[in-house]
């Protein structure tokens, strides 16, 4: 009986000790539970008269990709669109993105004043696609692979540093891959 | 010179704090009245250095010293003088001043208003708190000092997040801290009880003002940050699940069962050592709260920017502050002797489900918050939780918490007619079933989860009015009768009422918000209209106007209804340039009956503007609510109990805690 009264103490060390291990990680590189797998199947309309659509079947053609995910009313999208912009005209790698919770009007809207770095995007006013991959919070990044697995994911604004030292790496790896 | 008076002020504070931790709790185990005596001026002393260390750094950013580094990262100097006070907590460095004041405020407290409290209690109590203040100025002197000076000086700061620069900032973050810092007491008082190795009925009235105290102002605190999110963040929502929205929602959870729990010590003298336990958990909820914000283990839009060193060092003192106090509980708490007994079906009973069912409820947001660093620390794999966990898991815990709720104050102490009391809510079933078939019947895009939702809170509300009916022998006796005994009845049952009868409202709000809004997002031109509703939008025009430390495009709508005037609207967004960010600030006009929300985005090139227009029935019921519960909160802490309410101890002579330890 008195050794319950040690159950608190013992669920809390165990959280501290994972607590410290989290100290060490950097949480903003957080994967999501995709990691490895497919992505989702979906089939999104496009944004009329700005870029063709997005479904799962574009992200296996045999190209590396990323999948920006992304919104007209999100603040730190605004911060990380000159980095996407950058690397669109570089012609590094395609960037496709997924308007999350956003409507048609409101993204041509937002592309039309910010520039526009994606090559194909797929409207998801009701999220529910947004959700099956796992998005936490938009902004989100994925780096997909030439047979449409998910490799990579950035959670919030994607930094030149992240770019630069993870990014673009796994890019040109998985590029090297058959 | 101002700053290092500010610097030598929290030295000083530290070193009280070393003395108060120390001589009053020797003093109360030798049963030394003198070197007791010391708890109520030292922790007097205390208040007054840490307030003056924190108006040394208030009036640092009042005077824009950017010689101080803290200043000129968080401030500019064309600020309104509003937000340059505001400022001050909306870094790291002030908020964590901000917590060591509100920590010496309530020491000061209990050295004002405690009075009637034992000696050797108040001198632990002190003594405890003096510990937990330590640990905190330490980690402000040593790793996040407010005071440290650049030399040379820039000529202007690098200014605040402007998402912070707002009047629901400046209030949102000193009444969470208030309600954080708060439950503090419970903890040196249950620690203090540990040490002494006795919990009784008056100690359960003696904590009960401080938890009250502490759970009113988290409340509010917590109100206003959702209220800060709906109407700053600009889409609408009120509620993310956001890590830091769960780190200040888990001690609400575990302060709210801790006030319920503590109430059957008060009355049966049951559940001593359970109150014990949430006595301490919800302090550690705050603390590892604080840790979660502060340390970047979670991302989270309110996240402070540190570094490391400073995470480590907050894990360090949670390690002994929750680590040691949860290894005295396991030590002494054994030896708490068992209360009465009760039947499952009993007031106690229901108080002891409450308690389950807000404790899983903390549980699975814990679980939720904290899983994907703990799922990463054991496997190395990477997941993230979002919302719809937290709707998924949250949503079956409260539903049967809110039924619970308007029967448990009907059931007796030790064995309750479980039969009789729901005869007596016959009005709330019937309210229930109602509401249930009305909403049904206008039903447009919700689920049944709104149904469900428009019911419990229809349940919950007339229940608890049934509750104060019953009370008051209302409709059976006389007037004059019922008069009479509702001049007797304590306040604190009114409390109760009202506070029930609050989260009733609340989640009366959520099920409309969920089930009737209206939006429209469009782009529009000047000259425009946009139907809401029964609301027309005409887009006047949009102009651009100059802030004291932006410039705003300003949107302006002409609201009508049926042809008649409304309102104006004027949302803006505002373009900062230090440091350089837009920020898009909605036109809100909050009534009982339906918000009105506008917000306007970028041109789209050719004259129009992307526009986003909502009509959302009942939302601020959701903090009327959450307002009148703070209500019930403050009317049951001016029960006359709580203040006159010195309770003699069943024995006067204190046993020597050796002495029980053996005992039991």
């Amino acid at each position: 009986m008195r050794a319950a009264f040690y159950i608190p103490l013992a669920a809390f060390l165990g959280l501290a000790a994972a607590l410290g291990i989290g100290l060490t990680m950097n949480m903003r590189l957080l994967p999501s539970a995709l990691i490895g797998r497919s992505v989702p199947t979906f089939n999104l309309p496009p944004v009329p008269g700005v870029r063709p659509a997005l479904s799962s079947a574009n992200l296996k053609a045999g190209k590396v990709v990323l999948v920006n995910i992304f919104a007209s009313w999100c603040v730190s999208c605004r911060e990380e669109h000159p980095i996407l912009m950058a690397l669109a005209k570089s012609h590094v790698v395609p960037i496709y993105g997924i308007a999350y919770k956003d409507t048609p009007k409101a993204t041509a809207t937002y592309l039309a004043n910010n520039g526009d770095p994606y090559q194909r995007i797929g409207e998801d006013e009701t999220g529910r696609v947004g959700i099956n991959w796992g998005v936490y919070g938009v902004p989100e990044t994925y780096v997909v692979t030439k047979t449409g697995k998910i490799a990579y994911k950035v959670v919030g604004p994607i930094s030149a540093a992240i770019l630069t030292q993870k990014v673009l790496p796994l890019v040109r790896k998985l590029e090297a891959e058959p | 010179m101002i700053p290092e008076i500010g610097q030598f002020a929290l030295v000083l504070a530290f070193v009280i704090t070393l003395v108060q931790g120390t001589l009053p709790v020797i003093g109360a185990a030798r049963n030394d009245a003198a070197w007791m005596a010391v708890a109520r001026p030292a922790a007097l002393m205390q208040l007054f250095f840490v307030a003056a260390a924190f108006l040394a750094l208030t009036w640092s950013f009042v005077v824009s010293d950017f010689s101080v580094l803290t200043v000129a990262e968080n401030s500019s100097i064309a600020r309104p003088l509003l937000y340059k006070i505001t400022g001050v907590w909306g870094n790291h460095e002030g908020s964590m001043m901000l917590w060591v004041l509100i920590l010496a405020v309530y020491g000061g407290a209990v050295a004002i208003f405690g009075g009637h409290l034992p000696a050797a209690l108040r001198a632990r109590v002190l003594s405890v708190q003096a510990w937990i203040a330590t640990g905190f100025l330490l980690f402000i002197l040593v790793a996040s000092n407010p005071f440290v000076r650049i030399f040379p000086a820039p000529l202007n700061g690098n200014g605040l997040n402007p998402l912070l620069q707002d009047p629901g900032l400046a209030t949102h973050p000193p009444a969470l801290y208030m309600g954080y810092v708060g439950f503090s007491m419970a903890f040196s008082f249950a620690i203090a009880a540990l040490i002494e190795g006795r919990v009784d009925p008056a100690w359960a009235r003696w904590v009960r003002p401080w938890v009250l105290v502490a759970w009113c102002f988290l409340t509010l605190g917590i109100a206003l940050g959702s209220h800060w999110s709906y109407y700053v963040l600009g889409w609408g929502g009120w509620w993310f699940w956001d890590p830091v929205e769960n780190a200040s929602f888990m001690p609400w959870l575990a302060g709210t069962a801790l006030l319920h729990s503590a109430i059957v010590v008060e009355r049966r003298e049951a559940l001593k050592s359970w109150t014990i336990l949430l006595a301490i958990l919800t302090f550690s909820l705050s603390l590892i709260g604080t840790f979660l914000v502060r340390s970047g283990v979670l991302t989270s839009v309110h996240a402070f920017a540190v570094d490391p060193k400073q995470g480590t060092f907050i894990l360090v003192l949670l390690v002994i502050a929750i680590g040691g106090s949860l290894g005295l509980y396991a030590l002494r708490a054994p030896s708490l002797k068992l209360g009465g007994l009760f039947a499952p079906i009993s007031r106690e009973g229901s108080l002891v489900l409450n308690n389950l069912l807000l404790v899983t409820a903390c549980g699975t947001i814990l679980l939720g918050t904290l899983y994907p660093l703990l799922l990463a620390s054991v496997t190395g794999q990477m997941v993230s939780v979002g919302p719809p966990y937290f709707d998924a898991v949250f949503v079956p815990i409260m539903v049967p918490l809110i039924a619970l709720m308007a029967v448990g104050p009907m059931l007796a102490w030790k064995r309750g007619d479980l039969a009789g009391a729901l005869a007596r809510l016959k009005a709330a079933f019937a309210a229930a079933a109602l509401i249930a078939l009305v909403t049904w019947h206008y039903l447009t895009n919700g689920s049944w989860l709104s149904v469900l939702g428009m019911a419990l809170a229809a349940w919950l509300i007339v229940g608890s009015l049934v509750e104060l009916v019953e009370r008051l022998r209302l409709f059976r006796g006389s007037l004059r009768q019922s008069w009479a005994r509702a001049r007797h009845l304590p306040r604190s049952v009114y409390g109760m009422v009202v506070a029930h009868a609050g989260l009733g409202v609340v989640v009366l709000g959520i099920a409309a918000a969920l089930t009737w809004h209206s939006a429209v997002l469009r782009d529009m031109r000047p000259g425009q209209s946009a139907k809401v509703g029964p609301y027309e939008f005409t887009l006047r025009g949009v102009q651009e106007v100059p802030g004291p430390n932006y410039t705003a495009r300003q949107g302006v709508f002409i609201v009508t209804k049926d042809g008649r005037y409304v309102t104006t609207m004027k949302p803006e967004v505002r373009h900062y340039s230090i440091p350089p960010m837009s920020v898009s600030r909605v036109a809100l006009r909050p009534s009982l009956v339906a918000d009105l929300y506008a917000a306007i985005g970028s041109p789209d090139g050719s004259g129009g503007y992307a526009v986003r227009l909502y009509r959302k029935p009942l939302i601020s019921w959701i903090w009327l609510g959450a307002l009148i519960m703070v209500l019930g909160g403050g009317l049951s802490l001016s029960d006359r109990r709580l203040r006159i309410g010195a309770p003699a101890r069943k024995s006067a002579a204190y046993p020597a805690p050796s002495a029980i330890a053996k005992g039991a």
